[in-house]
């Protein structure tokens, strides 16, 4: 048996199963799933049971909150104390955090059970989870098929059932995309809603944690958890405590959804332009209105993207240098040598080549070229959504152009890659809330997501919208055949 | 040739907060190694830092004391380098917007004033220690990292080493005075790095510079300037031309060497942090310290000036340092005469403190203590010279001078019978000095003033003595 987040909350409520039968039921499910899928980097049935045990216990003793005892996974680019914290990497393989990321321990404070520490691209670099160092997440709809990333185990856990809910985080669409690539509904929230604290930087000014469940309710549900003032992240916002369930059983009649003209023209694939289209065919039957509006800059997110976040990236990776923690090369001849071939050993292609192409738009001479134009573009694309919102309510556009893409179809070819980001980047570089959730499968029975963008604050908007979609329809309720 | 120098100064000030600039841990010194150092310190994995405003408080009171303009928005932004004593590979600084910009500070050389206009003060972090040869190896203390630094960089417009020290000299008092910095430079809290150029003189352009980095004294500083100087100068004679480095002070040879050439300067690629949202800083905090900040230096100079009727030299001298102006205060307010103050604490007491390497807040003779004695000399009780002898005394057993006066039977002589006595007995037994004096030999009268003394104990009141002398020879 499988269920929603708030499924097993109802359960649980009713006495009906206890939080050590519900993860020994998800860890056995996991056990099942990991040579097919590899959805998880690290399972610790001990520490699971001891924290499943512990929720049970102040269940009896009455202090059972909402979610106590519910079982979820985490993306391993949370810092989570005694557990280890990856990040995808080779350079983090034997690191057991020392302490609690914000999101960690508000999730242990509401007394979710983790079951694991999910898979990713490494350092959240990619978009396939091809690039984590623990190998490749298989798409459970088509274990040919990528998960997308870089939150694929994630979304890959979720899609298959081996967990009600997982973390996961967004520096230019690693909730958004892998939840359209395997089925679910992810959100990103705006940025500095969720806590950074104990998340390991990609790119400060972008990552922002989110939720990955099957329904936009379980994602309410779960932001509610994550999300909140942290003084440890000074980039946290300072805000009233909110329910993002609040409005999810608002009639949609009268939202106006604004179809961007760019983002439905060439280089969108006709299968998941047809999944969209029933998708806003179903919107309408709901009583929203859709619009169509312009992003006329929204080519250059990709550009401005690949500048801002390999610059922040190549600053934030300087840490892992072999001298504290993290991997150390076994010999060298001096200090150079030591981070050269710690760092050579410790880091894969893709996060090299942020690494590089970061220092490289900082540097002497470029700086004013690349980083500052870059910025200026992000300054101009948070523009355009604003003239946007000036015409809607919200912006509906696909995830991703295509369906999931074959594995090792783009692995040498990490243009094509980033290309493949256009519909999501400019989310992260205004530093809006984006949800994306299943309307249908595209070639290959593979699923198609439609992304909502909304301004500002307007989480609780989003998973209304998506809410009374899944209301009225059941993409989200079909799982793959494991 | 005429050779004109060229210095510039940047002073890395630690600030004394009780913690570090972006955690919580403490900044106290000299603690085991790594036992300050949190999470947030070592750069672990998803930490964040949180700017602490207590910080910020103190940058803004420097930039007041300066009469600089404070940024009301400033950017922290990060310069990315690699060492081991650096935790994140980057040190958060603060680069194209400092918090405190412009302002100047008043030095004497001499008994010449000159200003020297600052270019900027901006907070930053400090970095870790590299701490060699621990059982043959290299290890990492991570105790002052996260330290919170004002570096404040002064315009090129000292020319000499002499007006660079009084400069430095100048800062230190300054961020002393204002409380926040506590200038112990043995421990790092105040360290220079110097930019030494020359050029002939009437040159209007700047000759290359090379910096001497981290010099913790000023006596060092001296040396390094003045060697460094003489190096640039026989370079260019000898028909080198001298290339743009970083170099430092060998204290055991007295030589500065190059640590890198301006090829191997890094490039830090310094962008804003965006870790940090832009701090800003608003009128009312900008007033609140204002209204908080002590009297400045200058300021009281020029009080202890006009309030005391006492020379410039000495009003710049007595408020060099904050503990020693506030005891010169309370040495008047207890009944001193204010010049004959000035005099005891620049003259016996600093003399005293400097042997002993005693700071005046420690003295062992309070301004009260002291005062009473000056009351002592004005009041005729004891003369000039006793009163030496008393303070000396004072300062080793802590009595007061009255109960040393009266112990030691050191009342001065002011009876005009006794004094009489004493002199008809010296004039007798001295006849040769008497003639002396009388055949035009003015010295003699100083020798017969000296025998009498000298017959009194010293005791006896050295003006009378003189007029009575002068009136029995005359």
């Amino acid at each position: 048996m499988t269920y929603t987040l708030k499924q097993a909350a109802d359960l649980l409520a009713a006495g009906k199963t206890s939080a050590v039968e519900l993860a020994s039921d998800y860890l056995a499910r996991i056990e099942g799933a990991q040579g097919a899928l590899n959805a998880f980097i690290t399972v610790d049935r001990e520490l699971t049971l001891a924290m499943a045990r512990k929720a049970d216990a102040s269940r009896a003793a009455g202090n059972a909150g909402l979610l106590t005892g519910v079982p979820i996974a985490h993306k391993d680019i949370f810092c989570a104390e005694g557990w280890k914290t990856t990040c995808g990497s080779k350079m983090l393989e034997h690191f057991v955090s020392p302490y609690d990321a914000g999101v960690v321990e508000r999730c242990t404070a509401a007394g979710l059970v983790t079951l694991g520490r999910t898979n990713m691209d490494e350092f959240a670099m990619g978009s396939s989870n091809e690039n984590s160092a623990y190998g490749a997440v298989r798409n459970p709809w088509d274990r040919d098929a990528v998960p997308g990333g870089s939150s694929g185990g994630s979304a890959a856990a979720v899609a298959a059932r081996l967990a009600p809910a997982a973390t996961a985080t967004d520096t230019g669409g690693s909730i958004r995309q892998p939840a359209a690539f395997c089925g679910v509904t992810g959100l990103k929230p705006t940025y500095g809603v969720v806590s950074r604290y104990g998340m390991v930087a990609y790119a400060s000014s972008l990552d922002q944690g989110g939720p990955i469940a099957q329904t936009a309710e379980d994602c309410a549900l779960m932001l509610n958890v994550m999300a909140g003032h942290d003084v440890r992240d000074s980039t946290s916002l300072e805000m009233a405590k909110e329910d993002y369930s609040r409005d999810l059983n608002q009639p949609l009649k009268g939202l106006r959804i604004g179809m961007p003209r760019e983002y439905f023209g060439a280089g969108l694939a006709a299968d998941v332009a047809a999944a969209i289209e029933s998708a806003l065919a179903e919107y309408r039957k709901l009583g929203a209105e859709v619009v169509e509006i312009s992003l006329p800059r929204t080519e250059l997110a990709i550009p401005a993207y690949y500048v801002i976040a390999p610059a922040e990236a190549s600053s934030n990776l300087s840490r892992f240098d072999g001298v504290r923690y993290g991997h150390r090369a076994a010999e060298y001849t001096d200090l150079n040598d030591m981070y050269e071939k710690s760092r050579a050993e410790g880091f894969g292609w893709e996060v090299k080549r942020r690494i590089l192409t970061g220092a490289y738009v900082l540097s002497h001479g470029y700086y004013d070229a690349y980083y500052l134009k870059a910025q200026k573009v992000r300054r101009l694309l948070s523009e355009d959504f604003q003239a946007g919102f000036g015409q809607c309510d919200v912006i509906a556009a696909p995830a991703a152009p295509t369906v999931a893409w074959n594995l090792g179809e783009k692995g040498d070819d990490p243009i094509a890659m980033y290309l493949a980001d256009i519909y999501t980047l400019g989310v992260n570089l205004a530093g809006l809330p984006g949800i994306a959730h299943p309307v249908g499968f595209g070639a290959n029975g593979r699923p198609v997501g439609l992304q909502l963008i909304g301004n500002y604050f307007s989480e609780a908007r989003l998973l209304n919208a998506a809410h009374q979609f899944q209301q009225a329809t059941d993409w989200h309720t079909r799982a793959p055949a494991l | 040739m005429q050779w004109e120098v060229v210095i510039g100064l940047e002073i890395h000030t630690q600030l004394s907060t009780q913690s570090k600039i972006f955690s919580a841990s403490s900044t106290t010194f000299g603690n085991e190694p790594n036992t300050q150092a949190s999470a947030v310190d070592i750069a672990l994995p998803g930490v964040l830092p949180v700017m602490n405003r207590a910080a910020v408080e103190k940058a803004i009171q420097f930039g007041l004391a300066i009469g600089a303009k404070i940024n009301r928005k400033s950017i922290f932004a990060r310069k990315n380098y690699f060492y081991p004593d650096l935790p994140k590979g980057y040190q958060i600084s603060q680069f194209e917007v400092p918090v405190v910009e412009g302002g100047q500070v008043t030095i004497r050389v001499g008994d010449q004033d000159k200003v020297i206009n600052l270019t900027r003060a901006h907070l930053e972090e400090d970095a870790g220690k590299s701490v060699h040869a621990v059982h043959g190896m290299s290890g990492i203390d991570l105790n002052r990292a996260g330290t919170p630094l004002l570096e404040i960089v002064s315009e090129p417009e000292m020319r000499s080493a002499a007006e660079a020290i009084a400069y430095a000299k100048a800062m230190h008092s300054l961020v002393t005075w204002i409380g926040i910095c506590d200038g112990n430079m043995q421990e790092g809290s105040f360290r220079c790095d110097v930019n030494v150029s020359v050029r002939p003189l009437g040159q209007k352009e700047f000759g290359t510079r090379r910096e001497i980095k981290n010099l913790n004294s000023f006596k060092f500083m001296e040396q390094a300037i003045k060697y460094e100087v003489q190096w640039q100068i026989e370079q260019i004679e000898d028909g080198h031309k001298i290339q743009q480095a970083t170099v430092l002070f060998d204290t055991e040879s007295g030589q500065t060497r190059m640590m890198r050439s301006k090829e191997d300067a890094h490039d830090y690629r310094y962008f804003p942090d965006p870790d940090l949202p832009p701090l800003v800083i608003d009128e009312a905090w900008i007033e609140r310290v204002r209204s908080e900040l002590p009297e400045l230096p200058e300021a009281m100079q020029a009080r202890f000036q006009s309030q005391y009727g006492i020379p410039a030299y000495d009003a710049a001298t007595l408020t060099s340092s904050k503990a020693m102006a506030s005891y010169y205060e309370a040495t008047v307010a207890a009944g001193a005469d204010a010049k004959l103050a000035s005099n005891w604490i620049m003259g016996e007491i600093s003399a005293t403190l400097n042997r002993e390497e005693r700071d005046i807040a420690d003295s062992p003779v309070a301004a009260d203590a002291l005062a009473l004695l000056i009351r002592r000399v004005m009041d005729g009780t004891i003369n000039n010279k006793t009163a030496k002898d008393v303070l000396k005394k004072m300062w080793e057993a802590g009595d007061s001078a009255d109960a040393i006066i009266e112990r030691d039977g050191l009342k001065q002589e002011s009876d005009t019978g006794a004094i009489e006595a004493i002199i008809d007995e010296v004039l007798a037994a001295n006849a040769a000095m008497v003639e002396e004096y009388k055949s035009g030999k003015e010295k003699a009268f100083n020798a017969l003033v000296g025998q009498c003394m000298k017959a009194s104990k010293g005791k006896a009141n050295p003006a009378q003595v003189n007029e009575v002398l002068k009136r029995k020879l005359d």
